[in-house]
Parts: C-alpha cells; sequence; structure tokens
C-alpha cells in the first residue's frame, strides 16, 4: 500500500509535465483556484441570490434544479472525465493481488477533481444554511446524501463510459428537460423537487438507499475491472475498426492535400480528437446561454460577442489549440521529412477555417431569436477567420502537450484531461476582441463595434504572409525543445 | 555528401557526442557500431537536425542542417516508430511519404510492391491501421517508407533489431541492391556486427560519443571488432 503510494507519487512528480515553467505552473494553479472560486461563490452566494430574487426557499429551489445538476454532472464526467485503466498493466505480474489493485485505483480515483470540485459547492451551501437557521442534523445528511449522489456518478460513469447509448440516452435527457423547461414551459423543476426533497430529511429509507445505490455500483465497478484484468481484455487497447477511405473531395487543395487528408484520417480515427471535436462543436449550442437571456448578465454587448466567438470557434479552440500536439506521436518524422513549415502551417489553417464556416452554418438556428443574435455569430466568425486562427496556431507552439491518440483514456483526471494552460491561452484570444467591441458600443454605437471588428479581422486576414512568416519563427525557435517534451 | 565538424553535444555536463572530423562520401555504405550509449543515435538525430549541438555543425550536400530545410528533398530516414503514423494503413501512410517526394499514388503502390518480398505478404492490402500491426511489421514499413522516392541520404537506426531472421537477409539484400544501382550514400547503425559487416563498406566504431575506429571494411574488420569488444569486457 505504502509502495503503492510512493509510485504514484513518483510518477506525479517525474512526469515530464511537471518539469515546465515556473510561470505555466503558476498561471495553473490560478485556473485551479479560479474553478474552486466558481464553486466556492455559488456555495455562498447561491442562498442569498435565490432569496434575492425571491424565487421562494433556497433549498426548495436548488431541489428543483437539482435533477439538472446532477444529470449535466453525469454527461461532464463522461465527456472530460478518464478511466483509471492507463496504468495498471506494470502491477499486473507483480504479486499483488489483483482485488487490490482495483480497489487502490479506485479509491485514488475518489479525488479527481470531478469529485472534489463538488464538495466546494455543497460544504458553503451546507454551512449557510444551517446559520440561516436550517436544522442541523438535517442539513449535515442532505450534504451527505448529495455528495453521495455525486459519487453514483462518479461510478455510474465507470461503469457506462464505454457505452455510448447510455451517453446518448443521458445526454438527450438532459436536452430533453433542458428544453422542457427553458422553451415548451413545461415546468420540470417540480419532478426534480419530488426526488431531491427527501435528501434533506431523515429518512433511512432514502439514506439507506442511496447508501445502497453507491454499494452497489461500486461492486460493479469492482467486478467490471477485476474481470477486465487481462492484457487481451480490458487492458487492451481498443481497437478503431479499419475503414478505407480517399478524401477525394480534398484534392482541389492541391500540395495541402495530403496534410489535410491526414488531418481527417486523425480526426477520425482516434478516439482523443474525435471527442475533442465533438465537444468542439458542442459549443454551438453554448450561445442559448447568451442569446436567449436566460442569463441576465449575459446580455451586454460584450458578452454576446463573446458567445459569438465561442459557437463559431468550437473546433477552432478544441482543435486548433493542439496544433501541433495532435502530431506529437510522429513528430521526428515531420520534422525530417520533406516538409516545409509553411506548408504544414497552412493546412492546419485551412482545416480550422472550413471547420469555423461549418460550425457558422451550423449556427444558422439561432437566425430564429432574431437578427442581433446571429449578426454576433457573424461577427464572432469573421473574428474567428481573420484573427484567433492565427492566435491558436501561434499559441499551439508553446502548449507542447505530448498526445496519446492511441490511449483510449488518458490516464487520471487532473492531471490531462483538462488543460488548464491552453485553456489559459483563450485570454489573449478573448480578453481583446471583447474589449474592442464593449467599449466601442458602449460609447460610440454597435454598428460601429461591428465595423471595428470587422475591419481588424481583414486587417488579420490581409496580413496572412507576414504573420505566417512570424508563426514559423515561433515554430522554428521552439522546435528542438517541442521534439525533447513529445519524446518523454 | 555529409561533413560533421566539430561537433558537441553534451547533457548538462555529459558530453554525449563529441567528433572533430567525419566525411561521408557519396557510395559509401557506413555501419556505426558501439555500445549503448556510445551516441550513435544522437548523432543520427544531429544529422536530421532533431536535436541542437552545443558546438559545431553539420552539413549536407554543403547546406547546413540547422540553417537551411533544403538537405530534406534528398534525405530520408527511419529512426524509430515516432517516424511512422499509427492512424494510417501502410499504403495511406506511403503515399503520405510519396506525395511530400513528388510522387503519386500510382507510382508509390507501384514501388512499394517491388517489395512484396521484403513484407513476406504480412503487410500490404491487411485493412489495418499501423498501429495494429506488430513491431517487426512496423519496422518493415519504416524501413521501405524511407527508400520511397529514392532519395539521395537514408538513414537507417538499428534496422536489424525487431525483425525476424528471415527479414534480416532479406533486408541485407535489400541494402545491397539499393546500393549497387544508387550513387548516395546510407548510414547504418546496428548491435549485429555479422549483419553489419556484411553489408556495409565502412564502419566507424563509437565509444562514449567519440570516434574510436574509423575502417575501410577489409576481411579483417569483423574479427578486429569482436576483439575490440571482448577486451572492453576484459577491461
Amino acid at each position: 500500500m505504502r509502495n503503492y503510494f510512493s509510485l504514484q507519487i513518483k510518477q506525479l512528480f517525474r512526469s515530464p509535465t511537471w518539469g515546465q515553467t515556473l510561470w505555466m505552473r503558476i498561471l495553473v494553479g490560478f485556473f485551479v483556484l479560479y474553478f474552486v472560486a466558481v464553486f466556492l461563490l455559488l456555495g455562498i452566494g447561491l442562498f442569498f441570490i435565490i432569496e434575492e430574487l425571491e424565487l421562494g426557499d433556497p433549498l426548495d429551489v436548488v431541489h428543483g434544479y437539482m435533477l439538472f445538476y446532477v444529470l449535466g454532472d453525469l454527461v461532464f464526467r463522461y465527456l472530460m472525465q478518464k478511466m483509471p485503466v492507463a496504468d495498471i498493466k506494470q502491477y499486473l505480474y507483480l504479486p499483488i493481488k489483483k482485488g487490490k489493485i482495483v480497489r487502490l485505483n479506485v479509491f485514488k480515483s475518489l479525488f479527481s477533481f470531478f469529485n472534489v470540485s463538488h464538495l466546494f459547492f455543497i460544504i458553503p451551501f451546507g454551512i449557510i444554511l444551517i446559520v440561516e437557521g436550517y436544522p442541523v442534523v438535517e442539513t449535515c445528511v442532505w450534504m451527505v446524501s448529495v455528495y453521495i449522489a455525486l459519487l453514483a456518478n462518479h461510478f455510474l460513469n465507470m461503469l457506462v463510459n464505454n457505452s455510448k447509448m447510455v451517453f446518448a440516452i443521458m445526454l438527450s435527457l438532459l436536452l430533453g428537460l433542458l428544453s422542457l423547461q427553458f422553451y415548451f414551459g413545461v415546468d420540470v423543476t417540480p419532478f426534480s423537487f419530488a426526488i431531491f426533497a427527501h435528501f434533506s430529511s431523515i429518512n433511512s429509507l432514502i439514506t439507506g438507499g442511496l447508501i445502497l445505490w453507491v454499494l452497489v455500483l461500486y461492486t460493479l465497478v469492482f467486478y467490471q475491472y477485476r474481470a477486465q484484468m487481462y492484457l487481451d481484455a480490458g487492458l487492451l487497447d481498443k481497437k478503431i475498426k479499419f475503414r478505407e477511405n480517399e478524401y477525394k473531395f480534398l484534392e482541389r487543395f492541391g500540395p495541402l492535400a495530403p496534410f489535410l487528408k491526414m488531418d481527417l484520417a486523425l480526426i477520425t480515427r482516434n478516439k482523443r480528437s474525435k471527442s475533442a471535436v465533438i465537444a468542439g462543436f458542442l459549443l454551438v449550442f453554448y450561445g442559448l446561454l447568451f442569446f436567449t437571456g436566460t442569463v441576465e448578465s449575459y446580455e451586454s454587448p460584450a458578452w454576446q460577442f463573446f458567445a459569438g466567438i465561442f459557437v463559431t470557434g468550437g473546433f477552432l479552440f478544441s482543435f486548433g489549440q493542439y496544433v501541433p500536439s495532435w502530431d506529437s506521436a510522429y513528430y521526428p518524422l515531420l520534422m525530417s521529412q520533406n516538409i516545409r513549415y509553411i506548408d504544414y502551417l497552412n493546412s492546419k489553417w485551412y482545416l480550422v477555417q472550413i471547420a469555423t464556416i461549418i460550425s457558422t452554418l451550423l449556427a444558422t438556428f439561432y437566425l430564429y431569436l432574431g437578427w442581433d443574435a446571429y449578426r454576433y455569430v457573424l461577427l464572432g466568425m469573421i473574428y474567428n477567420l481573420g484573427i484567433n486562427s492565427y492566435l491558436v496556431l501561434w499559441g499551439g507552439a508553446f502548449v507542447k502537450t505530448k498526445i496519446d491518440l492511441s490511449s483510449y483514456k488518458k490516464a487520471f483526471g487532473d492531471k490531462s484531461a483538462f488543460n488548464y494552460k491552453t485553456m489559459l491561452l483563450f485570454i489573449p484570444k478573448l480578453a481583446l476582441p471583447l474589449l474592442i467591441y464593449g467599449l466601442t458600443a458602449y460609447y460610440f454605437s454597435h454598428e460601429l463595434a461591428s465595423i471595428a471588428i470587422i475591419v481588424i479581422s481583414i486587417l488579420g486576414f490581409t496580413l496572412k504572409k507576414p504573420v505566417f512568416r512570424q508563426i514559423e519563427k515561433v515554430y522554428k525557435k521552439e522546435k528542438y525543445t517541442t521534439l525533447k517534451a513529445y519524446k518523454s | 555528401m555529409i561533413e560533421v565538424s566539430n561537433i558537441i553535444k553534451s547533457y548538462k555536463k555529459e558530453v554525449v557526442l563529441d567528433i572533430e572530423q567525419l566525411h561521408i562520401g557519396r557510395g559509401e555504405v557506413l555501419g556505426l557500431v558501439g555500445n549503448n550509449g556510445a551516441g550513435k543515435t544522437t548523432l543520427f538525430s544531429l544529422l536530421l537536425d532533431l536535436i541542437k549541438a552545443n558546438q559545431g555543425h553539420i552539413t549536407n550536400k554543403e547546406i547546413r542542417v540547422d540553417q537551411s530545410e533544403e538537405w530534406k528533398s534528398h534525405t530520408a530516414a527511419f529512426l524509430d516508430e515516432s517516424f511512422l503514423i499509427g492512424y494510417l494503413s501502410p499504403e495511406e501512410y506511403f503515399t503520405f511519404i510519396g506525395s511530400l517526394r513528388g510522387l503519386n499514388k500510382k507510382e508509390v503502390l507501384e514501388f512499394v510492391g517491388g517489395f512484396e518480398d521484403f513484407f513476406n505478404g504480412e503487410v500490404l492490402n491487411k485493412k489495418k491501421y499501423i498501429r495494429d500491426f506488430s513491431k517487426g511489421n512496423m519496422k518493415k514499413i519504416g524501413i521501405v517508407a524511407a527508400f520511397i522516392g529514392e532519395p539521395e541520404i537514408v538513414i537507417l537506426d538499428e534496422p536489424f533489431a525487431n525483425l525476424d531472421p528471415s527479414t534480416q537477409i532479406r533486408l541485407k539484400t535489400l541494402i545491397e541492391h539499393y546500393t549497387e544501382k544508387h550513387n548516395g550514400c546510407l548510414l547504418i547503425s546496428s548491435h549485429d556486427l555479422h549483419h553489419i559487416t556484411d553489408v556495409c563498406n565502412r564502419i566507424v566504431l563509437l565509444d562514449k560519443g567519440k570516434v574510436v575506429k574509423d575502417n575501410l571494411k577489409s576481411g579483417q574488420t569483423l574479427i578486429d571488432l569482436k576483439k575490440y569488444f571482448e577486451n572492453e569486457i576484459a577491461k
């Protein structure tokens, strides 16, 4: 047991990503803090917000929306949380009981960011409830019950993570309920309330049932993992079925065609890139939060423009930010083959441009919400095409995360699933245009703000050659350290 | 064709490669031998500009490899699996490499078709991605890809390792055929003294980053090499 932990700790500290530059570490720390802060603020503030808005008893309101929270958590976990299979192999032939290996791995998985983060909401919220005069014991039971329910999600996700069916059901359930609630005007909250209201009462049946539910899930997880502890069973990387595909339609890109074909194969044939791309396109729906007026504070022009950038730039961000990391497995080949940097960058640039236009077309449904919403979408597209397409490629040169395409799921949650560093690079990509748009719209007019964004974007577009030369320089300068980072 | 001058490569304070002068000319099949850590792969990586030297430079046909990319059009290499693209089928991979060297798909498939013997029927038309092939077959794919477009300079790091005995013999024939037809140069490293003295016409022995022996092959070479390593153990 102690040995195992010392190995885990070594794995952490000796991992190639550990020795990153200090400022990156600090920024990453800030990002974790940011998330913690969001949960914490929600935990502390939610009670008073609900009271202020006079929506009713805060706890009852929370119960009403709890179903969304739990379902959303499950969907989010499915997309982001990684399964603990990666580092079992080396323990397999050692004299350790298989059951113990599984238990340790499951135990370790409990400390994932996806589990811990909820505590920052539940505990302060619970404390506020007690301070506000809710019964102490009941509130404690409530906190534990909610956490158990979320823990159940953790195990549930481990059980069904390989099943696309279950995910599809969960996602459609969530989207269905959300659209019922916010679009069709059917109130789902009483239903949710009916389930979760019991969490705050001392009812041995409910508490016992919850605990039993988690135990059953844990046992299932245990036996499933135990049964898969063979090199040719669960520990085998899943093979993706071979499909011949010529991508003939890409021929028109001439010298770039081979690269684009390769990128398309990369995206469609690797689990890791696939999920990134899907996540990227899901961002098309992100605008609903902003354009429907659901959240009041999002109605300012800067935030609306922010949504426009995200709606059209999902792929740009999710895929583009990892250029050239996607090619990390064979970067030495690319660096020694007869490839010019310009061609390589150009092909990635085209890919990102095409995807941005596709996203914009997908987002046509925002026209339904009025021209104003779609105007932001179009502006977002223009800025993404003109400026952000360069910025992601430029930022990618510094990312240097080795991406293991072949491993079905990457090691454990926190380390790599969520790449804080790359998300941080968002700031310059977003802060600048938001400031420009927001300020111009505030002091002058929306028309002028739109024109400002369009002019900047067109300027970016026409400066492609010199900008590419600069990016090329960065890539060349970073070449050796990038190769080294990908090697380990 | 290749000129190594005053190259020093060190990590922290440890010098891993220190070569004053090494000239590799046309028609040479140069075999690089030496124990682990002798600097073989380091030298290859420097030749391909995959790592940066602390001192000195390398020219490839008068082109400084760290200053221009022009050498890439006449140089090809297979060092390890990071030269393969796992999610492509062998055919797609060959076509991709071919396209970088100005060959169309038909020409590429014709070219690799000529290696059917070397592949032993285990590589082409298998409807499999490269990542799902065995290590040995991956190696075959990488070696053949390095010859696509008939580059003047080909660098192979330990091409014999991981190959089954029949394929090792086939690889020797392949190399011999290639050098007969082309007036470029071939750089090979290996731990197998027999194979390397069979196919190479010049042997360079590295030890702890330094050139210890550099001889044209003669009837005596294999015996000399064996003696050298036996003495190393005796020390």
